[in-house]
């Protein structure tokens, strides 16, 4: 009985105020539509992100794999040392030729005749000119192994590489492809055999600069940008840190730091080939240091990545709370004890993250350094930042102006190279901040 | 702590012992060593609660050895009534404490540098009223060794825990004698309007 009056009585109440339109289904619909902008510039932005990799990868992956000959070379003295002076005159140990060893050593493992003179001229074409620097350098370790055969992985030419791998359409007519037919079936014989594999291309990682494809590699360019990084870590991280602790902590807030703050924010933005630049005029023509050295590219770095490393250890500091400050000064510490003792630890998974971003940034700068003369060719490791060197980007936009099929996969194999440390760098800041981020 | 306050001005006097502390030539670091301060809201460092209390006593090198340090660590944070309830986690973050038990780490922090005054800025009004009368009590023991300035903005908490008060109104001092003459007999006008309510 109470029960139906009840729910009479609130049915009642419920119904007496009529509802507003307050335009809840245009609200609604807006949200909805808002929504769906984000959803499809993001998938966007996924997809060009996943065209670029794609294609980058599936061009680029061919380059860590390299078609090798392994044959048993035999150093013929006749060759090698027609006149038998090597124990006076070692001279000739360097000077031999070499590349007529290693065609004589495949040819014997095709059964092909040396007086053949067709097939002896298609066959240099067949196996890389490195294994001249690659016999020489087994004979000059090794003076000994003169009249002796050993079983040597001599590289196969660029083109070969590339027939190998599929990359050349053989459907083309042969005298309008870079490959002969006979090169293809000697190919596949070698292949049948056993002698003609593919293994890791550790020369990617480790020769130098060449002009044959097989040759070449990022050997140079990796010493090269890894001292430039030493060099910006060196002096660009302790002078970013103390400029920004100085401007942060202790300096006056007066017109001139307001000056000297808007003057970081601006060179933050300066474009890096200025940097080239500036680095070209003070380091090479006033200073006189050498031309095409990681030591000026690493100098140049660092001015370009200064801005970045104070910018980000500047907002650090100041996201550390002032309750922090307060309580430091509170119990007597001097202002530099606060600094070191409380903020500087509080702020450095900032700073450590600025850091690392600003260093890759100038892993994959290129501009600033084709100013300075790193664009260079340069087929020898350097032993010190002042030696010759190129970087890794450089040697990117070096390899992209090639025409050869196997330069390409090599320019796409050095992005990839370049793409990993770059991630790697990313991932360490990541994990870094993830380590020491505190709360309070 | 005011110079670190950008367009703060002072006038009057402050001194301590006879010495003007807004002289120039007083060194700011030597008089916060004298002046220990407590903080509205608790900030302990975001370090164990060891190193709170610890650091004072490290940077002032009061301390001649560990063992000595340890002592005083330990007497503080005694003094500062918290060692039952942290004695077995001392080199746990002093953040991780209760609000109450962060302040009353505060003011060990703040004693364990023994200083001459303790300068308290609302310590308790960030807490709730259990850790508030944990801290009179506290306070009302500390008075024998140090002396405490205290800045409330309940009265009766001012006429609970002080003996001397005094009664500022827009950053003037309005007046100043005994806690008890204050209360019950003020001289001005406008403390006699505070204390009763009629602003404030």
């Amino acid at each position: 009985m109470t029960e139906a009056t009840m729910s009479s009585a609130m049915s009642s109440a419920a119904a007496t105020p009529v509802r507003r339109d307050i335009g809840l289904k245009k609200r609604h619909a807006a949200e909805t539509r808002f929504r769906l902008y984000g959803i499809v510039a993001i998938a966007i932005g996924i997809t060009f992100l996943g065209l670029l990799l794609v294609s980058i990868v599936s061009k680029g992956y061919t380059a860590f794999v390299q078609t090798e000959i392994s044959v048993p070379v035999f150093f013929d003295p006749a060759i090698i040392d027609k006149d038998n002076v090597r124990e006076t005159n070692p001279k000739v140990l360097q000077t031999a030729n070499y590349p007529v060893v290693a065609r004589n050593a495949v040819a014997a493992a095709l059964g092909i005749d040396k007086t053949e003179k067709k097939a002896m001229k298609e066959l240099s074409t067949f196996v890389s000119d490195g294994s001249r620097a690659l016999l020489r350098n087994m004979v000059a370790a090794n003076p000994a192994l003169v009249g002796t055969t050993q079983t040597v992985s001599l590289l196969a030419a660029g083109d070969i590489d590339s027939a190998n791998k599929g990359q050349i359409d053989l459907t083309v007519p042969e005298a309008n492809r870079k490959v002969s037919d006979l090169q293809v079936e000697w190919l596949n014989t070698l292949k049948q055999k056993g002698i003609v594999t593919t293994g890791f291309n550790w020369g990617l990682l480790t020769f130098g600069a060449s002009s044959r494809p097989e040759t070449s590699g990022l050997g140079v360019a990796l010493i090269g940008s890894l001292y430039m990084m030493l060099i910006v870590l060196a002096i660009g991280v302790p002078l970013g840190v103390a400029a920004s602790i100085y401007l942060e902590e202790f300096a006056k807030k007066n017109r001139f730091t307001d000056l000297i703050e808007v003057n970081i924010n601006n060179l933050a933005a300066v474009p890096s080939i200025v940097f080239g630049l500036l680095g070209l005029a003070v380091f090479i023509n006033f200073f006189g240091l050498p031309r095409s050295a990681p030591v000026v590219g690493g100098l140049v770095l660092t001015l370009m990545t200064l801005p970045t490393i104070i910018i980000a250890t500047r907002s650090a500091l100041r996201s550390v709370p002032p309750s922090i400050r307060s309580a430091a000064l509170g119990v007597g510490a001097s202002k530099m004890q606060m600094v070191f003792d409380h903020v500087l630890p509080l702020a450095t998974p900032g700073i450590l993250t600025g850091t690392i971003i600003g260093l890759a940034r100038a892993l994959g700068e290129t501009a600033p350094l084709l100013l300075i003369g790193m664009v260079a060719f340069v087929a020898d490791a350097p032993s010190n930042p002042l030696q010759p060197a190129t970087a890794l980007p450089v040697q990117i936009f070096m390899w992209t102006n090639e025409a050869e099929r196997a330069f390409v996969e090599r320019a796409s194999g050095a992005i990839i190279v370049l793409l990993l440390f770059l991630a790697v760098m990313n991932i360490t800041a990541i994990l870094l901040r993830r380590r020491f981020e505190r709360r309070w | 702590m005011n110079d670190t306050i950008d367009g703060c001005r002072v006038a009057g006097l402050i001194s301590l012992d006879g010495e003007d502390i807004y002289n120039p030539s007083i060194d700011v670091v030597e008089l916060r060593a004298r002046v220990g301060m407590v903080f509205q809201k608790p900030n302990p460092f975001p370090k164990s609660i060891y190193e709170n209390v610890a650091y004072g006593p490290k940077i002032h090198g009061l301390a001649h050895s560990k063992a000595d340090l340890d002592e005083i660590v330990v007497s503080s944070i005694r003094r500062a009534g918290l060692w039952d309830e942290v004695k077995d986690r001392l080199q746990e973050p002093g953040t991780g404490l209760s609000g109450g038990q962060q302040q009353r780490l505060c003011i060990a922090r703040a004693i364990a540098t023994q200083p001459e005054v303790l300068l308290m800025d609302e310590p308790c009004s960030a807490l709730d009223p259990i850790a508030t009368a944990v801290i009179e009590e506290l306070i009302d023991e500390l008075r024998e060794k140090f002396t405490i300035v205290i800045v409330t903005h309940s009265m009766q908490q001012a006429a609970r825990v002080s003996q001397k008060t005094a009664f500022f109104h827009l950053g003037k001092l309005i007046e100043e004698g005994k806690t008890e003459d204050i209360f019950t007999n003020p001289v001005n006008k406008k403390t006699q309007d505070y204390i009763t309510g009629r602003i404030g």
